[in-house]
Order: C-alpha cells, then sequence, then structure tokens
C-alpha cells in the first residue's frame, strides 16, 4: 500500500484496523542471486538501490536479530557531508543529495531536519583548520560557511561565552544542509521500499559460515540452514571482523565502544547541530526535546554494547565545559554500540581476496550519515564486480600501498579516530 | 572494569592507558619486506572473547601490562607484566 494522505484518512475513519504489513516476514529460499548479510541501514539501503537501480536477480537480506536493532538504532542521528579527504568528500555529499529525496523515493516519512550544524573552533588554529576544510567543500560544491564567534552567539545563545570559559569560542564552520533523521525510519522505510520490489528480508537468521566451491563463496550456513548466493556482500559494521574472520580473512578493523546519551525533554533550547571542538563532543535536540549527545570511544576492543561509568564522566565534562546548564539537565537513557574502527578511520567498501564476498564496513563512528550512499555503492559494487567512482579510495588495498584516508591525522590507532 | 596490577593492586582501567592487540607480531628491524610491516602495522585478529592486550598503569606505577580480558563480557584474566611475557622475549630474541 503506497503512503499518502488519502489513505491516511481513509484508514484513520476506519479506525486503522486495515494497515498491512509494511513488509513480508519471507523465509529463506534454497538459493539467491545475492544475498546480504545485515539487516541494519546500510544492509537495507543496498538491497533497495540494487533492486531499484540494477538488474541482478533474486535478492535477500538475512539478519540475525530484527531490522535496525544495531548501531541503526544506537546512534545520535547525525547528518553532514564535511569531509576533506579523498573519495570522503564527494561520498558524503551524494549521501547528503540522496539523503534529500529520502522521503519521497521512500514513499516513508525519514523525518530529514535539516537545521544546520556548527563545528565549534577554540584557538586561531582551528579557525585555520576549518577554512581550510570548508574550501574544499566549497570547491566539491558543499555549502560551508566560516562564522565568527558574534554570528556563532546569536544563532547559539546558550553556549559559555564567558571570559571565564574553559575553551572560548572563536567561531565555526558551518553547514546549513546538515541536520538530523529520524534513525529507525530509514531502516523501516529501505525495508518496505525494497520488500515492494521483491527483496525478501529474513530476521532472526544468524550467519555461522560460509560455503565454497573452490576458492569461490557459493552462500552462507545460517541458523535457518543454507542459503546459496551467487553474491554475497556483509554489512554488518561492529561485526565486520567476525563475519570476514569466518572466511579466514583479517581486516584492518577492531570493534570498538561507543556511549550516547540523551536527557529528559526540556523546552526548544537548542537549534542547531553542535560539534565542540575544544574535546569530543556533539549534541542535538531531538523532536520530543530530549538534548541527543555523543563523546568519545571508550577506548578499549569491545563487543559488549554496554559502556563503562569513566566515558561517561568524560562525556558530561565536555558537555558541561561547553554548555554550563546542561549539569542541571537529567539523563533519561544512554546506550552503548560497537563500532567497526578502521585503521585510518574511514570505511571500507570493496571486494575481498575471497571470491564472491564482498565487505561494506568499517564506519567508525559516521554510518549513519552514510546510510543512502554507501547502499548505492555497495549495490554498484555488487552488481558490477567493480568499484563506483565514488568508492574507488574505500578499498582493503590502501593500508599496505599508503594511501590512507586519515582525516584525524593520528596515524594506525583505532581507538584515536 | 578493574585491572589487578601486579605492584598496586586493583585499581580502576581510568588509572590506565590503552595500548591495543598484544598478539601482533613486530617483524624485526632487519626484515625488508613490506607485507610483514603493514600486516603489522594495519591487521587485526579483533576476536570477540577473548582478548590479549597491553595496559600501561600511567596514573599508577607506569608499568605496562599484559592483560587478556574478554571483550565480549569486559571480565579480567590474567595479568602480567609486559616485560616478562614470552612473546616480549621472542621479539627480542628476532631482532
Amino acid at each position: 500500500m503506497r503512503y499518502s494522505f488519502w489513505n491516511l484518512a481513509r484508514e484513520a475513519l476506519r479506525g486503522h484496523r486495515h494497515w498491512q504489513r509494511a513488509w513480508r516476514d519471507a523465509d529463506p529460499a534454497k538459493h539467491y542471486d545475492v544475498v546480504i548479510v545485515g539487516g541494519g541501514g546500510h544492509g537495507l539501503a543496498t538491497a533497495y538501490y540494487l533492486a531499484a537501480n540494477h538488474d541482478v536477480g533474486r535478492i535477500a537480506v538475512i539478519e540475525k536479530g530484527w531490522l535496525g536493532g544495531g548501531n541503526t538504532g544506537r546512534n545520535t542521528t547525525i547528518v553532514r557531508s564535511n569531509y576533506m579527504l579523498g573519495n570522503n568528500t564527494d561520498f558524503y555529499e551524494w549521501g547528503l543529495k540522496l539523503w534529500e529525496g529520502l522521503s519521497q523515493d521512500l514513499n516513508f516519512n525519514v523525518m530529514l531536519s535539516q537545521r544546520g550544524q556548527f563545528n565549534l573552533c577554540h584557538s586561531v588554529a582551528q579557525m585555520n583548520a576549518a577554512r581550510r576544510r570548508g574550501n574544499v567543500m566549497r570547491a566539491h560544491g558543499i555549502d560551508a560557511e566560516l562564522l565568527d564567534a558574534k554570528a556563532v552567539a546569536s544563532a547559539l545563545p546558550h553556549l559559555d561565552y564567558r571570559e571565564t570559559a574553559r575553551f572560548p569560542i572563536y567561531g565555526a564552520l558551518y553547514q546549513g544542509r546538515a541536520g538530523t533523521a529520524r534513525h529507525d525510519a530509514v531502516a523501516w522505510g529501505y525495508a518496505r521500499a525494497a520488500d515492494q520490489l521483491g527483496v525478501d528480508i529474513i530476521q532472526n537468521c544468524e550467519v555461522t559460515g560460509y560455503s565454497f566451491e573452490g576458492e569461490r563463496v557459493t552462500g552462507v550456513h545460517t541458523s535457518r540452514g543454507h542459503i546459496g548466493a551467487g553474491r554475497v556482500g556483509i554489512a554488518v559494521a561492529g561485526n565486520t571482523g567476525r563475519l570476514a574472520g569466518m572466511a579466514g580473512l583479517r581486516l584492518p578493523i577492531e570493534s570498538h565502544l561507543l556511549q550516547a546519551f540523551v536527557t529528559e525533554s526540556v523546552k526548544p533550547c537548542l537549534d542547531y547541530v553542535v560539534g565542540f571542538g575544544a574535546s569530543h563532543f556533539y549534541i542535538s535536540q531531538s523532536d520530543k526535546g530530549g538534548l541527543v549527545f555523543g563523546g568519545d570511544l571508550d577506548g578499549y576492543n569491545s563487543y559488549a554494547q554496554r559502556g563503562n561509568l569513566p566515558l561517561v564522566e568524560d562525556v558530561i565534562e565536555s558537555g558541561v565545559a561547553l554548555m554550563p546548564w546542561l549539569s542541571r539537565a537529567r539523563l533519561l537513557r544512554h546506550w552503548g554500540g560497537v563500532m567497526d574502527m578502521t585503521l585510518d578511520g574511514s570505511p571500507i567498501i570493496a571486494p575481498t581476496p575471497v571470491d564472491g564476498l564482498y565487505i561494506n564496513g568499517g564506519w567508525c563512528y559516521g554510518g549513519f550519515k552514510a546510510t543512502p550512499a554507501s547502499g548505492w555503492c555497495f549495490a554498484h559494487l555488487l552488481a558490477e564486480g567493480q568499484a563506483h567512482p565514488l568508492i574507488e579510495d574505500f578499498n582493503l588495498e590502501r593500508f599496505a600501498d599508503g594511501r590512507v584516508l586519515d582525516e584525524k591525522g593520528v596515524g594506525p590507532t583505532a581507538w584515536a579516530h | 572494569m578493574r585491572i589487578h596490577c601486579p605492584y598496586c593492586g586493583p585499581r580502576s582501567h581510568a588509572e590506565f592507558t590503552y595500548g591495543g592487540d598484544a598478539r601482533r607480531e613486530r617483524p624485526a628491524d632487519s626484515n625488508p619486506d613490506t607485507t610483514w610491516w603493514s600486516d603489522h602495522v594495519f591487521l587485526r585478529d579483533n576476536p570477540r572473547g577473548e582478548h590479549q592486550e597491553y595496559w600501561q598503569h600511567t596514573h599508577g606505577c607506569r608499568v605496562w601490562l599484559r592483560v587478556t580480558r574478554d571483550t565480549a563480557t569486559h571480565e579480567i584474566g590474567a595479568v602480567a607484566i609486559a616485560a616478562d611475557s614470552s612473546d616480549a622475549r621472542d621479539n627480542e630474541d628476532r631482532q
């Protein structure tokens, strides 16, 4: 059923008793032309664009739990495209362009709110770095504005502008088209749209290994039996290392823990997404009024999806340094997710040395905003066997070849990116 | 998490600095094979479960430790002084 104003009005008059399921609960078939492992935003987006843009035959998405139950449901929902190196710049911008038309494409409201994002600067050196980044963005046709402290203060009146502030605000790099989106709606919207194009979405189906014919992958062993596949694409960020390990691969990825937080609802007080420049801290206000924020990784390898208290203290100290009134807000919830941290901080969408096996992972903690572009480009890779021009740099060889994309410039320390 | 430092006793992990995977094999300095070096610098086993890793007691005695920790439960097992571990001695032998 297509969602429209008329459908909504009709179903409302009928007491909302006749809505159909948004997607089928498919049982696995014996064989598919493409099997995508991972029913989060990236896997579902891949399935949708594979069905919509390419002609590859039967497609399945298999998911060990429920749709969007991993990092798609555990992020701070920020979308932006302010990257500087190699493919990162154009890739994330293509993602933002897809976000801008996504609700119409999917016939599902992903609640994109392009409220704008400030990346604050707290020194002359940071202003210079922001100017350089802004220039790179503008040279690629991306909107970027360098604002002085006065302009920042008029848009964000509730930050600490006192002379005694620990980190005085010099200005900010502002991207007006950045913002937030409703994270669950992204998974559901892609799932529903992919299902309508004939994709089988199979939940509660955990991959336990691969089947091979010679050197080539011919399918996946799962908790619901063997599923044959012409090609297998894994989109399981957080667990990419494990899924690749089952095929005997070692990757330039470590799994790390990232926590995020939301306060009780308060009246509208923060109209933009704000990134603190003196410490790692980012915050926005949700439509329900909660202040959603996050900071650094816990900083040790983990698959636990739950964090430790010292990091909670660290993130909240950063927040209070930026906006002292935050200390009066009460935390409603906090949660942890498992991040695929690559050794250069940039993602991997590439064929692997195993024939027929492709990976989409290494999203560090920037995966949510990439969802549409990641699906678009991974679908292209699975259909054509060749990298889309937007992801040529996101290969596995870049590490050994010395062509790493290290936006932060911290070197091969996974937890420092 | 609490790490049992052999010198200082059980201390919060906030006193320690993480040093990462302790099972990576550093090639001998004289090894000219770049594949070995890029594997050492970039590739990881990244296990879910038992993980051997380095922690330095930065806000204590500053000793480097080799800790066995479960990455799925955060449970900490054996803790040894890194310089005493057999791998460290192997590294010295290789060089």
